[in-house]
């Protein structure tokens, strides 16, 4: 079985975000891209289904700059088959993203598409359900855990306290969350090979954003830690305060 | 492609943290497990052609691979010499030994990780070496003894230099001597392996050849000719062991940076103090120069140019900038990085040993200063 994943190249999550002069991005400069680590776990998801069933292939598509090149031959090394570079600007619109993927992938013959239960950039979580309303399919999101099982996809979420088990009729969009899939590293004949594997890159359709960003600030400097007292006399007004101020109880 | 290797390396090394090489420390334990699944992962065969199931690369990234291992906090001693062999069979090997050992060798069945030249009164001196093979037939039978041969108990094949024609007849003393890849799984009970006990975890060992026969076939290109054979050999084994110097002095200057920045004495990160700052950015930068160095002697290894003098050079400065940041370290930890539990001291003692190893940075110098200066000859 065919199946899609779509990636996002973001900033490592150890940068340390500096906001650029507009107020609007952030600092570029110095910093490190790496695929978004769920993404990561929806590659690996979409490797296993794929050796699981010993056929179909798995292509990988991105929307972004030709930088966003290095990130889908990660994923090629890895073990993906093939991918698609589409040529654009990634705006926060989740929308605009869903239909400039959906785009490509209403011509291919994928009954599954993956993707990371959101960006660890922006953390927005909308890409992957819009794309399935995009596309016209059903959805389950923070998956942990799925299984393909003939027709339809077996999906395994996880619930305050417990699992929620879903089925799903396919073609279907999942998004993957931390669960089962820690990423595999790239082996050498991985990298290797990904040297050689398709990677086609087309304009991304243009896709008027219906969200810009304003402004960007960091979060304020944590106040520095206070002592209340000491000892068991100071515990009534330590939980007091984690009541009434930090409204933490 | 390359920071992509980098990458995978590291994540692969992200499995094995300081506390499994602590462990293997304490108990003079070999690395299996990482040496396993390195093998298979295809990184340690890197250097091996493709159509023998290699990954096809040069010194350049052989180096890398070593680097991201030493940085991670590891030791890739226990596996490079496969690395620095390669070259030795790869140029003068038979397309018969090529086919015959490098696929497995590829795949990580078998292991060539020894490399015997040394001998107690022969270091530096290669030529002085005395272990002789003598042709008998359709063999050699070999006598003699070698020592600090690392790696012989996890390895299955062995690079031999010995002297086929003695010193004392040759016109030339680089003349007469022969390599030979010697099968260790087939060798029986006439050589005979004394380990040396070190400061560091290193199985290293003396060799005692007691008429040890192998097979002519063993011989690497022609009778005599060895010397040049190991000469290029020797040249790889300097690019890759600068290339973990490398890793070694980023690991201290990593940990040393992260330790200054969290480390509050005062009221204030150590790390404000330049008596603390300066000596880890000067050891950077050192490490940074020994990087260059070390890129431009790669890149003349793999292009098969002269690469003597970079090859020399860059093993001596990426040494010094490795014991530099070690001692840069050592200071930012304090008392701390005398603990075993902060890995510091570990990497600080196999550190030290690229300072005289493979070859001893006086003899960098003495060399830089003949061969490449022109000024007169010592010895």
């Amino acid at each position: 079985m065919n199946i899609v994943v779509c990636l996002k190249r973001v900033p490592d999550t150890e940068t340390r975000v500096r906001i650029d002069a507009e107020g609007t991005g952030i600092e570029t400069d110095g910093v490190k891209y790496v695929m978004s680590p769920y993404d990561e776990f929806a590659l690996e998801g979409a490797l296993r289904a794929r050796e699981a069933a010993g056929t179909g292939e798995v292509a990988l598509v991105t929307l972004g700059d030709a930088a966003s090149g290095e990130t889908l031959r990660q994923g090629l090394a890895m073990g993906a088959d093939r991918a698609v570079l589409l040529d654009g600007t990634v705006t926060p619109d989740g929308l605009a993203t869903a239909k400039a993927i959906a785009a490509e992938i209403e011509g291919v013959d994928a009954p599954l598409v993956l993707l990371g239960v959101k960006a660890a950039d922006d953390d927005q979580q909308q890409v992957g359900p819009m794309l399935a309303v995009v596309l016209g399919r059903p959805c389950a999101t923070g998956v942990v855990e799925f299984a393909v099982e003939g027709a339809v996809v077996r999906c395994e979420r996880e619930t305050e306290g417990g699992t929620e088990v879903l089925e799903l009729p396919l073609p279907a969009v999942l998004t993957i969350t931390k669960g089962a899939y820690e990423p595999r590293y790239a082996s050498l004949k991985g990298i290797m090979a990904a040297k050689k594997k398709p990677l086609e890159q087309k304009s991304a359709i243009a896709v008027e954003p219906g969200l810009v960003v304003e402004r960007l600030e960091l979060p304020p400097d944590r106040p520095p830690g206070r002592v209340v007292g000491e000892g068991p006399e100071a515990v009534p007004e330590l939980v007091r305060l984690l009541r009434e101020e930090a409204k933490v109880l | 492609m390359e920071e992509q290797l980098r990458e995978a390396v590291r994540s692969l090394c992200r499995g094995y943290p300081e506390s499994y090489w602590g462990a293997l420390d304490r108990e003079r334990a070999y690395p299996e497990a990482f040496v396993r699944e390195l093998s298979e992962a295809g990184y340690l065969s890197c250097l091996i052609p493709e159509a023998f199931g290699g990954g096809g690369l040069g010194i350049r990234e052989a180096g890398i691979v070593l680097e991201e291992i030493n940085r991670s906090g590891g030791n890739a001693a226990a596996c490079h010499a496969q690395m620095y062999t390669m070259g030795t069979l790869l140029r003068h090997g038979s397309e018969e030994q090529k086919k015959r050992y490098l696929p497995e060798i590829a795949d990580g069945r078998l292991r060539l990780q020894a490399f015997a030249v040394t001998e107690p009164d022969a270091g530096s001196d290669t030529t002085s070496i005395s272990t002789f093979a003598a042709r008998e037939g359709d063999r050699y039978v070999v006598r003699g003894k070698k020592i600090f041969i690392s790696r012989v108990q996890h390895s299955d094949l062995m690079i031999l230099l010995a002297r086929t024609t003695r010193r004392a007849d040759v016109d030339r003393k680089t003349d007469g001597m022969s390599v030979f890849l010697v099968d260790l799984r087939n060798v029986g009970d006439r050589l005979r392996v004394q380990p040396v006990d070190t400061m560091i975890n290193h199985e290293t060992n003396e060799l005692f050849f007691d008429d040890v026969e192998i097979p002519s076939d063993a011989l690497i290109g022609e009778e005599g000719k060895g010397f040049a054979y190991i000469l290029s050999g020797m040249n790889a084994e300097r690019i890759l062991l600068a290339s973990e110097s490398i890793g070694d002095a980023l690991y201290f200057t990593d940990r040393a940076t992260r330790y200054a920045g969290e480390r509050t004495v005062f009221g204030r990160p150590i790390g404000q103090n330049q008596g603390v700052q300066f000596p880890v950015a000067g050891a950077y930068i050192r490490s940074r120069a020994a990087a260059a160095l070390r890129d431009q002697a790669a890149d003349l290894y793999d292009r098969a140019e002269p690469c003597g003098a970079e090859a020399n050079m860059c093993k001596l400065v990426a040494s010094e900038a490795a014991w530099e940041a070690a001692n840069a370290a050592m200071d930012v930890f304090g008392g701390y990085g005398l603990a075993e539990e902060y890995g510091i001291e570990r990497k600080f003692r196999e550190a030290r040993l690229y300072l005289v190893a493979p070859v001893s940075n006086n003899l960098v110098l003495s060399y830089v200063g003949q061969h490449v200066l022109g000024m007169p000859r010592s010895f």
